[in-house]
């Protein structure tokens, strides 16, 4: 791992009050990979990764200690733009979120709030970014319906589509198919293997199946400390730690 | 089992018999209003002044009054109240300070409204000489719905799903671009209600119009927001306790009430059908 990372945390610890969520987190995230992070409920996955966009600060009372480097800049450094930061970390949600506007305003969010006036360059990028969700041919025709409207798995993707819009360099996902049915889940998956090719990807899962297929790289993390960290099929075949070994061989979780 | 079910059947009769209770005082009061009321409605009844010592003639300068301090109840109110909760609910950090504030609002809620009315003659036709004007009066009635809005707005803000905040967030939006692109939309149906109901409220109110503004008789229009007005709920409230034939203006003040009430009416309705038309764009 002599690569340079496109994310790297040291010495990262988080507490929310006095409860310390993260202890001693330091891992290294390399540029168009895609990285999972696996854990049982309540290891602190989904916290980590809301530490990558700073969206753990909407949360009154948490506090973090340590580094996040960015492309070598530490975001939590004072003044620091978090609106620059979240715009270069796009976030998709477990619960698929569209907003309630039509598709298009969906899609364009991003980029009206970055201050895009060019109503060409909108629409253009809109269909790109739906085009590379695949979302493109469902929903060429009706652009200007609901978000509300689409399935669950077409809502997702639309979620998708609204982050790359503004381009991110970093994706973060936090368990983004545990409310979609295994069709869905299986367009997000190979979405997901196609986008690592432009974007690093950070992926929390509880389905070890699934950090097994999408993943080059797994973090295992348990009350708070990341235990593993290391290329998926070692982590998955060959754990260095007992606890991860039985993490996976599924005798806790 | 038996005795479960007669517990059952007997729960549902109280309760539909307090319910239906409800229903029909609600129902005698409009329907007495409405015949007694119906047979004074006409044309010139709404486009006259009053006449022979308010004996004849119509309410004109009554309905002209309430509707244009309605509007300066609204158009302080409003932005105002609004503002706050947005404040309350997506800006400030929840702590002793708010929950201070919260609670100075309860209290303000429960203030009577002739309180009221003495604080805006202090504050508004005193201190800031305002004199009793619709101006003074609009703020009073202002002041009054104020913590209505607030409560109502707020609560229309809490009902925003925290996805859609931290979904705008998470695309590098500002706190208030998100507010304004994704928090206000959704939670406008619910504000616009609570203002008009608020407002449609204020519309109906004496006490505090009494120091401010109001005026016994006048015979002709206000000519500008600083003058006295004639107001519909006062004019009533003359006509059927203080006017020196009662007996002889009763069909009037009848009229005046059914005209209020429409009023009213009209305004709550409104606010039901905004809020069932932006529902059924931003809700499913």
């Amino acid at each position: 791992m002599s690569l340079p990372a496109k994310v790297e945390t040291k010495n990262l610890n988080m507490f929310y009050g006095d409860n310390q969520v993260l202890h001693d987190i330091n891992i290294k995230i390399l540029p168009n990979k895609v990285t999972a992070l696996i854990g049982p409920s309540g290891c602190g996955k989904s916290t980590l990764l809301r530490c990558f966009n700073r969206l753990n600060e909407l949360i009154v009372g948490t506090r973090v200690e340590g580094e996040i480097l960015l492309d070598n800049k530490n975001i939590y450094e004072n003044g620091m733009d978090v609106v620059d930061i979240r715009r270069k970390v796009g976030l998709i949600f477990q619960k698929p979120n569209p907003f309630p506007k039509s598709i298009y305003d969906n899609v364009a969010f991003g980029l009206k709030i970055n201050g895009t006036k060019d109503r060409k360059q909108i629409s253009e990028t809109v269909e790109k970014s739906l085009a590379d969700t695949g979302l493109w041919e469902e929903v060429k025709d009706r652009l200007n319906t609901s978000a509300l409207d689409l399935s669950g798995g077409q809502q997702q993707r639309l979620c998708i589509a609204r982050a790359l819009a503004i381009e991110p360099e970093v994706i973060l996902m936090d368990e983004p198919t545990s409310a979609l049915d295994p069709a869905a889940t299986f367009k997000v998956e190979e979405l997901v293997s196609q986008l690592k090719k432009k974007y690093t990807i950070i992926i929390v899962t509880h389905n070890m199946q699934q950090a097994g297929r999408v993943s080059d790289y797994t973090g295992f993390l348990y009350l708070g400390k990341l235990v593993e960290f290391g290329r998926t099929n070692e982590v998955f075949t060959r754990p260095k730690e007992k606890l991860t070994e039985n993490y996976i061989s599924g005798r806790f979780g | 089992m038996k005795q479960g079910r007669l517990q059952q059947y007997l729960g549902f009769a109280i309760l539909g018999a307090c319910a239906l209770f409800v229903v029909i005082i609600l129902f005698v009061i409009l329907y007495d209003i409405a015949v007694q009321g119906a047979g004074t409605i006409s044309w010139s009844f709404l486009s006259e002044p009053p006449r022979a010592g308010m004996t004849e003639g119509g309410i004109l300068p009554a309905i002209i009054g309430t509707f244009f301090v309605t509007i300066i109840t609204a158009a302080f109110s409003v932005p105002l109240g609004v503002g706050a909760a947005i404040y309350l609910s997506e800006y400030a950090v929840e702590g002793r300070l708010t929950r201070w504030i919260r609670a100075s609002i309860r209290n303000l809620a429960g203030v009577p409204s002739i309180v009221y009315g003495l604080f805006g003659v202090a504050l508004f036709v005193r201190a800031m000489s305002l004199g009793t004007s619709m101006v003074s009066a609009g703020l009073t009635l202002g002041l009054l719905t104020l913590p209505w809005i607030i409560t109502t707005a707020e609560e229309a803000f809490q009902t925003v799903p925290k996805s859609y905040r931290e979904g705008s967030l998470a695309l590098g939006a500002t706190t208030w671009q998100t507010i304004w692109r994704n928090v206000l939309p959704y939670a406008f149906p619910g504000i616009l209600t609570g203002a008009i109901l608020g407002i449609s409220r204020a519309a109906g109110e004496t006490a505090p119009i009494l120091f401010t503004g109001v005026a016994f008789f006048l015979p002709q229009l206000p000519g500008s927001l600083m003058d006295q007005f004639m107001a519909l709920p006062y004019h009533l409230y003359i006509m059927s306790t203080q006017h020196h034939a009662i007996e002889e203006v009763r069909p009037l003040a009848y009229g005046t009430a059914l005209v209020l009430i429409v009023l009213v009416f009209f305004l709550n309705l409104t606010a039901i059908i905004i809020r069932y038309r932006l529902r059924k764009k931003y809700q499913r």
